[in-house]
């Protein structure tokens, strides 16, 4: 399926839940709809994107907002889509599909650990890749780097630099 | 290796030398190393073990255990995670223990020496380096260069001296 013929399907289905970002070909979807909406890609025989691809956090940089782009693929109609959902920094909750895609398990938790989004239903969201008492998200824009962990020190040596 | 003193054992099969110069002879002679690679030098590492540089050949062997090692080859980036780790093994080693800091990461933090959030700035913050081996990753030639100058720092040792009687 094209693009276009995506949004309309989905716009039929699940009215009033996403709006096309045209220049990205993109999909961006409201945090509470998500659920149904990621029922519906999965299921719909003209959709049936079987293959969550990949999974990224981001921060959107104006300290505002957070936010997620799924990409899925499907194996049988070989099409592609770019799914985006976006919540403010002061409360990043979106709902997790990890129970409809096995991939986003691990997926969701590197985005919690490195952006610090809270995914609502995840089996067991606990840090991905760093040690468990971390401070902090690392991919912020705002986080500040660490002077020390436990007893090793971390220096921020710029004499050579800039 | 030294063979000075193979070389007297030519007649009657009797040689007197000094026991410190016999216990460096059999260091030397048996680096085994402790088998962990951390990042991309740990294939450097690998492709010095194997058939085509063969660390074998110096007495180098891997073993799986720090019990059973002499030196540990600290071969990657040491994250701020795995440094504990590193540490922890290191102090399980039996003496006589040699570390040797393979590549820049181990020696200075390489790559993310200033905007790397989670890696440690040189592995010598945590653990006394003998050897360092500069590189991105290092050549293998480059880790044999490091063994046999490791070798020569053996053989300077006084292992029987006290410490009190050492410079």
């Amino acid at each position: 399926m094209k693009f276009k013929e995506i949004i309309k399907l989905l716009e039929i289905r699940c009215p009033g839940g996403s709006a096309p970002i045209e220049e990205r070909e993109a999909v961006l979807v409201q945090p509470d709809k998500w659920l149904e909406i990621a029922q519906i890609l999965k299921d719909d025989p003209d959709l049936t994107l079987d293959s969550l691809m990949c999974l990224s956090g981001y921060d959107k940089g104006d300290g505002e907002n957070l936010g997620v782009a799924y990409n899925f693929h499907s194996m049988s109609k070989l099409h592609k889509l770019e799914i985006r959902i976006e919540v403010s920094i002061e409360n990043p909750i979106i709902p997790s599909i990890s129970q409809i895609w096995k991939t986003a398990d691990w997926h969701e938790r590197e985005a919690y650990d490195m952006i610090g989004i809270q995914f609502d239903g995840h089996p067991n969201l606990q840090r991905m890749l760093l040690p468990d008492d971390w401070v902090g998200h690392p991919l912020r824009k705002d986080y500040e780097t660490p002077e020390s962990y436990h007893d090793l020190t971390i220096p921020k040596d710029k004499t050579y630099w800039e | 290796m030294d063979y000075t003193l193979l070389n007297k054992f030519d007649q009657d099969n009797i040689v007197v030398e000094k026991l410190d110069n016999l216990i460096n002879w059999a260091r030397t002679g048996s680096q085994w190393y402790f088998q962990f690679g951390l990042a991309c030098c740990a294939i450097e590492m690998m492709s010095a073990a194997g058939p085509r540089h063969d660390l074998e050949r110096f007495g180098a062997m891997p073993r799986a255990t720090p019990r059973q090692a002499d030196v540990m080859l600290v071969a990657g980036t040491v994250s701020i995670k795995m440094a504990e780790r590193v540490k922890r093994l290191y102090e399980q080693m039996a003496d006589p223990k040699y570390v040797i800091s393979m590549g820049s990461c181990a020696n200075s933090g390489g790559p993310y020496w200033q905007h790397g959030y989670h890696v440690l700035k040189g592995v010598d913050q945590i653990i006394p380096v003998d050897i360092y081996i500069p590189g991105c990753p290092p050549r293998p030639e480059s880790l044999l260069q490091g063994l046999l100058e490791l070798q020569k720092k053996i053989k300077e040792e006084t292992p029987l001296r006290k410490k009190s009687d050492k410079k």
